[in-house]
This record gives C-alpha cells, structure tokens and sequence, in this order.
C-alpha cells in the first residue's frame, strides 16, 4: 500500500526539527514577506544563501528537496516562458517571427521565477522538519487570539488531528474495496480518463458512506469521553519556546528589518 | 451490603424517526446494579441494548423516567461531565473511537478534556498503558494496532479517567478469538482487580456465563434476569427470545432429554465433563 504522509514530514534531530512549531509558523511568515519585500538579484542570493545554509544543518538528502519542487515546476516554467514572451522593454536580445525575447522579459521573468522557487523551497523546508501534528499543534495557539472574532482554532486543530488519524484507515478500506469490486469484474485501469473517473464511482461511494458513518461513531465516542471543545481543556504535550526559538525568531525578523532598511 | 452504583427507574426512550413518529426503544425498564457487579446484557438485534448503554452515561435522556449515577441524576445537565467520568464507554468499532495519532496521545484525549494537569497525565497513561498491556507501544500510530490491541487501548483512554463503571457494546463483536480473549481477560481484571462495575453488551453467550448476572432484553424491556446458572439452564426458552443457547448448556439440554440427569447450572466444559466422569 502506499503511504501518504501529509507534508512529508521527514523525522530527525536537527536544529530546525527542534524548534516549537509555532515560532517556525511565525518565522515562515516572516520570511514569505521579506521575499516579497526584496527588490534586488544580491538580496535573492543573500536570502537563497541563508536557505541553502539552513537545509544543509537538517541533513535532509536533496531528493525530497526536489521532490517537494516538483508539483511547481510547471508554474514556474510558465512563468518564465510568459514573461520571456510577453513582458516588453529594453534591448531586444532574440526575434523570432513575431515573437520578440526582450531585457525586460528575461529580468522580471528570472525575477519572478527566484522568487517563486525561493518561496517555495523555505516552504518544503519547514514541512519536511516538522510533524503535522505539532503543526495543527502551532496553529491552534496562534489562532488563539482570533477565537473572540470567530476563527475556531481548536476546532481546524482538532480537525487535522482527526484527518491524519484517519487517512491510513480510508486508505486501508479504500484498498478492500478496490479489490473486492475487481474480484467482481469492476475495471480501474483501462479506459480514457472519463471511463476511469466513472469506473471510480463503485469505489468512492461506499467509501464516502462508510466515512460518514465513522465521522457519527467517533463523535458519540468523543463525547463519551468527556470531549466539549477547546474550553478548559490541558494538553499532553504543552508547547514550549526554548532560547533556540528566540533566536530562531530574532534572526528572521532582523533579516526582515535588514532587507527593509537596505533596500535590496 | 454493596452500593448501588447505577439506578434506573421506569425509565422509556423514544427515538424520533425523520417521518415525526416515535420509535420506542426502551420501555418502562428499572433496574439496579450495585458496585463491583459484573452484568452481561444479552438480546437479540434491536431489542434496545444500545439504547439502553448510552442512556447510563447520558447521552441519550430517558424520555420518561429517572437514571441516577453514583447519585447523580443523567436528567441534569450539571452533571453530565460527572456522568460520564464515572461511567466509560467502549463502543463496538475498535477504530472510530480511537481520536489520536498515536497511541499515548488517545489514552491522553479524555484527560485532557477534563483538565488534568500534563505530568498528571503522564503518569495516568503509564499506568493505564500498563493495565491493558500496551506499555510497549505508546508510541505507536493506532491503525497499526490489531484489533484487540486497539480495543484495548481504548479501554485504556476509559480507565485512565477513572471510572466507577465500564459500558461496553459489544466490544469483541468485530475480533478474532484471539482478540477476544485478550479484550475479555482486560476487563475481567478490571472488574477484579480495580473493582470496575462492568455492563457487558454481548451476543456472544459464552462471554455471558462468566457474570455475575444476566440481563435478557427483549423489545426494549428486561424480559429476563438472573445469574448464568438459571438463565440458561434451560427453564427459560432463549429461542423465543431470539437468542442461542450456548453450547455446553445446549448439551446438557439435549443430554437431559435422552434420560441422563444432568444437574442444572452447569455452564463450561471442565464442569460437564468431571460431571460426566464422576
Ligand atoms: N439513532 C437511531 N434513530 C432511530 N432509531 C434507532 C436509532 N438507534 C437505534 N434505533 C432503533 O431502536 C431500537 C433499539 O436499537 P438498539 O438500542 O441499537 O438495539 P440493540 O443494540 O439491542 O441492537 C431498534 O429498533 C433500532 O432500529
Ligand atoms: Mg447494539
């Protein structure tokens, strides 16, 4: 069977691993808007040197650095190639017909790409080092403060917490079905993708009624045990910010305020 | 004299189907079981057993009548939170009770919905991780649990809460034997050891002899009531009931009917045999 992981959390022990996964939210954070905030090529390279510092002390193999790149690898490319295309300006550096490659095309389109490709990897980074669970764990207390205006922390935690409890059992029940409906005759493989996506209707339907079901039990199972939402409830794993964190927190906002200050 | 743990009086329920008619699923039932008790509650499909499981810990309110806890009626809505950490529950699914992503963090769920201080639970968990036997796996993701274990678990997530009381529906109905005698032995020690008053749901009649009293229901009234011994030796007619009679009362029956005089109350095999060879 395959196995899913959400985020494809990578387990170690390495600085980043360690930090309290909601300085490592709040630090994302910090760090997709410098990307933003960046006006120059040198402060791409500063900011990709700092990345590229940061991946070499988890020891992460690259494999799963490119992996995690893949699905927008697409994006990027047209990016690139629409920008190249069409973004007009400067020196004219290739003619084609009517098409025309010009500087201002080639600069904003690796501009753009830098950018995207910088967000992106900072992004695998953080979700390959830390575990859904102590992400849902990071979001519910920084959603904390928004409870009063409505946004239901808890409940989204609670929620992914649920979710990655269940994948492996619909995955595992999912794999039953499939094969009890090609012990039947039921054909997943062949066809045009219309076929296929109608041929998957025996599968989900028994899949999506079974869910629905658990999704009742468990929750007369929650409230057995005493389960009323967020309110007074403790944690077996209280988080807890370590000086690492602090300085975790104090080196991303300072290249923030740096690339602010100097403009590149 | 033993306290009375649980106390139901003329109790009914009514489950309101979607076409606005009622469907009476206990009717007019009272019942007393005193701590430490160990009851196994028989019926066929339908006959309320369910029902009746989830009104002890009030999750459902009897529509008429009164159930009391530990002296804590389920009618008031105060002493809901009370109910339910006396009284725990065990469902028949081994996976949709478990909430958590691995093993120690379930166990944890329910002291954490009550509040309970992180190096207290800790502690809690150790222990009840110990009882069901599973210390060794406190790190592991539940799905890779067999069945038994993770009903055992989930006996754990209950009795790490302390319980007076343990419902369980029909909890070793989806096991193999194995599974079974590993979820059966749990709560026999728990009801000998710790004390736990148990209300086993069961439609298995060998897992009921081993009570100290059996429940028959039937159309959502107690349509019977005794120990094993007279339950099933064969004054009641189980059939009509829409039960099965277990094997070696079975046996005893028809061993009756052939012209041997085979004294009434004996359940298991050792006994029927040492009878049979004395
Ligand atoms: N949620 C429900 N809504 C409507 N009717 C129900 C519901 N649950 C059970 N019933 C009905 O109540 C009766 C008793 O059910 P239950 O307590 O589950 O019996 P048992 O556990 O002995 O099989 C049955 O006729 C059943 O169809
Ligand atoms: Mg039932």
């Amino acid at each position: 069977m395959r196995s899913l992981t959400l985020g494809h959390y990578l387990p170690g022990n390495s600085l980043l691993h360690r930090m309290d996964p909601r300085v490592k939210l709040v630090s994302l954070l910090v760090l997709i808007i410098a990307l933003f905030v960046i006006e120059t090529f040198l402060g791409f390279m500063l900011f990709g040197s700092f990345i590229f510092m940061i991946f070499l002390s988890t020891r992460l193999p690259w494999r799963y650095f490119f992996r995690g790149l893949r699905p927008v690898f697409l994006i990027v490319l047209i990016t690139l190639i629409l920008h190249f295309l069409f973004t007009k300006g400067g020196q004219v550096y290739v003619r084609w017909g009517p098409l025309t490659v010009e500087e201002a095309g080639i600069y904003l389109g690796s501009f753009m790409t830098l950018r995207l490709v910088l967000l992106v990897t900072t992004t695998v980074m953080i979700t390959l080092t830390t575990s859904p669970i102590a992400f849902a764990d990071g979001i519910e207390y920084l959603l904390r403060p928004f409870r009063r205006m409505g946004v239901p922390g808890h409940e989204i935690a609670m929620m992914m917490t649920i979710a990655l409890r269940f994948i492996p059992t619909l995955m595992e029940e999912g794999d039953k079905i499939r094969k009890a409906q090609m012990a039947r005759g039921a054909d997943f493989e062949t066809g045009n993708i219309f076929r296929r996506a109608r041929n998957l209707v025996p599968l989900l339907v028994p899949l999506f009624v079974s869910a629905f079901r658990r999704a009742d039990e468990l929750a007369v199972a929650m409230e057995a045990r005493c389960y009323r939402g967020g309110q007074g409830r403790t944690r077996l794993r209280e988080l807890q910010a370590r000086p690492l964190d602090y300085y975790g927190l104090t080196t991303v906002t300072a290249i923030l305020v740096f690339i602010i200050l100097t403009g590149v | 004299m033993r306290s009375v743990l649980l106390d139901l009086k003329d109790v009914t329920f009514d489950y309101i189907l979607e076409n606005k008619q009622s469907l009476r699923a206990v009717n007019d039932l009272s019942l007393q079981v005193e701590e430490g008790e160990y009851i196994a509650l028989i019926g066929p499909n339908g006959s309320g057993k369910s029902t009746l499981a989830r009104l002890l810990n009030a999750l459902l309110i009897p529509l008429f009548g009164e159930i009391q806890v530990d002296g804590f009626a389920t009618r008031v809505e105060e002493h809901r939170w009370e109910i339910r950490r006396r009284v725990g529950m065990v469902f028949q699914n081994p996976d949709n009770q478990i909430v958590a992503t691995t093993v120690q963090e379930d166990v944890a769920f329910g002291l954490e919905n009550l509040g309970v201080e992180t190096s207290e639970i800790l502690q809690r968990i150790t222990e009840s991780l110990n009882r069901v036997g599973l210390s060794a796996y406190a790190e592991h993701a539940p799905h890779l649990l067999s069945g038994g274990q993770k009903q055992r678990l989930a006996i754990a997530g209950v009795i790490a809460m302390r319980p007076r009381c343990l419902v369980l529906d029909e909890p070793t109905a989806m096991l193999d034997p194995r599974g079974r005698k590993e979820v059966l032995d749990t709560i026999h020690s728990m009801n000998r050891q710790e004390n736990i008053t148990v209300v086993h749901i069961t439609h298995f009649m060998e897992e009921a002899l081993q009570a100290d009293r059996v429940i028959v229901m039937h159309r959502g009234e107690i349509a019977a009531m005794g120990k094993p011994e007279t339950i099933f030796n064969g004054s009641i007619d189980l059939h009509l009931l829409g039960l099965e009679v277990p094997p070696i009362p079975r046996l005893a029956e028809m061993l009756r009917a052939e012209g041997l005089t085979i004294p009434t109350g004996i359940l298991d095999t050792d006994d029927l045999v040492s009878y049979l060879c004395s």
